[in-house]
């Protein structure tokens, strides 16, 4: 009863999230994502008519900053994450918009 | 015979909001820092690293939307737009997709043809990303993230434009507002307002839209119109060859004239937006939206009716002097401290237009003092200076914003109101042309402006010209 994942839904979902997956694993993900389903469909069951959608987890709203600078400069710090660096700024391989 | 095309245009632009911080942080948006000095682990997307929204940007955005008749949605959220690439370090967007700020509003373009309104589908908020650099020898891109975060809201139109012309009117009215709104400067080249451009064409008289594309990398009002003709002659041609307009994003070249399909299949436009989790809902109530309301200063429309009624000035000047904010404020602000609203605008209208497009400048860019430029009103309607002084100190209040009276005590400019003196030179100065005077009382009109050039010359500029033609006159008489 549960959602069938294709084949060519993983290669799809493979694309979007960027990820190289050989047949097996292909394999393996399907049957993960058809768990997932499965687990989900267990929603449908209940009756939600008349509730509200949820929006947020906590009853919480109109939480704001002021538009007051706060932050210095910490790029030495924050380039500590970098994987690889170089003149102030982030080295990531060629990646150009065409 | 040909088919007739009818071009369908609808408009995304993007605005870089004014605020001294990010969205989500409290890192500086200000311009032309290192790269990557104004950044935190919010803006480069750390594990664990919490937003905290930007209050400014909901009022700006709530303003933008009033002064565009929109409906403010009451409870709004924010939405993640999932993608990769790496000028976004979370590998999603901040963005609103379910519940925009605001919806259903409209603007009144004028053309050639008339007025039209055009239709706002919505308005929302989201972050900017940073900026890639490709480097030439190395196979790398660099990151900069200062960028990353800046505030932007989006305003997503109605199909509703049918040629460049009324593309350029709806930008203009969009960018007026929102500068007069001081919500952002909106300048194009600069990229704090960019537009895609959403187009499809139909044979005339046909009901259904057809495909449409979207063209980014739109610099200049000027780009946008050949972009826009490019497209539509683009699509024209498939269509008359039988062939189907293909639905993707295609950047435009502006050196080349020509635009190429800029995402592959591999890179299907699939965002899977979902809640964003980190960030509570937003309520907005209707006291809230009073108070951006009763805030609002008075905009662009308003002002031009205003300058007409009140200082009787004609609507074509009114027009130019409201063409920007910054013009405007400067006009009102030196026309109340000399109280002579005309002069302060033919300052505007004549010099300050002409030096402006000399250097290639933006009204924005203007840097002059209103109690400078209100000074040379007075200096000149006093008779203090002559009109032809009074025009090389304009060039200095424009250039250095320097005051006139200082600039005119420091190079003795101040024009020579003691008629005594005056008269003795101009004696002189008959004594010495004997000819000129015989021919003037001959009848030769022309002799009478050599003699006046013949004193101003002496006087080095500086006498009142009304009293050196007095003097003359009677003296010839
Ligand atoms: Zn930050």
């Amino acid at each position: 009863m549960g959602k069938i994942i294709t084949d060519e839904m993983i290669d799809y979902v493979s694309i979007l999230a960027k990820l190289n997956l050989s047949d097996s694993e292909k394999k393996a993900a399907g049957k993960d994502m058809e768990r997932m389903l499965e687990y989900i469909d267990m929603l449908n069951e209940l009756n939600t008519d008349g509730v509200e959608p949820m929006t947020h987890i906590f009853p919480i709203s109109n939480v704001f900053r002021e538009d007051r600078e706060e932050n210095g400069d910490s790029r030495e710090k924050m380039l500590e994450n970098a994987p690889e660096a170089r003149d102030g700024m982030y080295r990531v391989p060629k990646t150009v918009e065409q | 015979m040909s088919r007739q095309y009818e071009t369908v245009i609808g408009l995304e632009v993007h605005v870089e909001l004014a605020t001294q911080t990010k969205i989500f942080c409290a890192c500086s948006t200000a311009f032309g820092g290192e790269p990557n000095t104004h950044t935190c682990p919010v803006c480069t997307g750390m594990p664990g690293a919490l937003p905290v929204l930007n209050k400014k940007v909901v009022e700006y955005a709530m303003a933008v939307g009033l002064a565009t008749n929109c409906k403010i949605t009451r409870h709004c959220k924010f939405d993640r737009k999932n993608y990769f690439y790496p000028d976004n370090p979370q590998n999603y967007q901040i963005s609103q997709l379910y519940a925009p700020i605001c919806r259903n509003g409209y603007v009144e373009i004028e053309t050639e043809s008339g007025s039209k309104k055009i239709g706002i589908h919505e308005i929302h908020m989201e972050e900017d990303a940073g900026k890639l650099i490709h480097d030439e020898w190395e196979d790398c891109s660099l990151v900069d993230y200062n960028r990353s975060g800046v505030p932007l809201i989006e305003i997503v139109s109605e199909p509703d434009m049918r040629s460049a012309e009324e593309v350029i009117a709806y930008l203009d009215k969009l960018r007026l507002i929102i500068q007069y709104l001081g919500a952002s400067d909106c300048r194009l080249q600069e990229g704090s307002m960019r537009a895609d451009v959403n187009l499809s064409v139909r044979e005339a008289g046909a009901r259904e839209f057809g495909t449409r594309t979207e063209m980014k990398n739109l610099n200049s009002f000027k780009a946008i119109a050949r972009a826009i003709e490019g497209e539509r002659a683009r699509q024209i041609e498939l269509l008359e060859e039988g062939k189907q307009v293909v639905q993707e994003t295609r950047r435009w070249d502006d050196n080349k004239e020509a635009s190429h399909a800029m995402r592959s299949k591999e890179d299907a436009r699939d965002y899977r937006y979902f809640p964003e989790p980190d960030l509570p809902p937003v309520d907005i109530s209707e006291e809230w939206i009073e108070e951006v309301r009763s805030r609002q200063p008075e905009l662009r429309t308003e002002k031009l009716l205003r300058y007409q009624k009140e200082f009787g000035i004609p609507q074509y000047d009114a027009e130019l002097l409201t063409e920007s904010r910054k013009m405007a404020e400067l006009f009102e602000a030196a026309a109340a401290i000399c109280g002579n609203p005309k002069k302060v605008s033919n300052w505007l209208m004549v010099d300050t237009m002409r030096l402006l497009k000399e250097n290639g400048q933006e009204p924005e860019e203007l840097n002059i003092s209103p109690e400078y430029l209100a000074k040379l009103v007075e200096l000149t309607d006093s008779g203090a200076i002559n009109s032809s002084v009074a025009r090389k100190v304009f060039r200095h209040i424009f250039y250095e914003n320097m005051d006139p009276e200082k600039y005119i005590e420091e190079k003795g400019l101040k024009t020579v109101n003691d008629e005594s003196a005056l008269r003795e030179t101009i004696k002189r100065i008959l004594e010495e042309n004997p000819k000129s005077v015989s021919d003037y009382r001959n009848g030769k009109e022309k002799a009478l402006g050599f003699l006046v050039g013949q004193t101003m010359k002496e006087m080095k500029g500086k006498a009142n010209p009304e009293m050196v033609n007095r003097i003359l006159k009677e003296l010839l008489q």
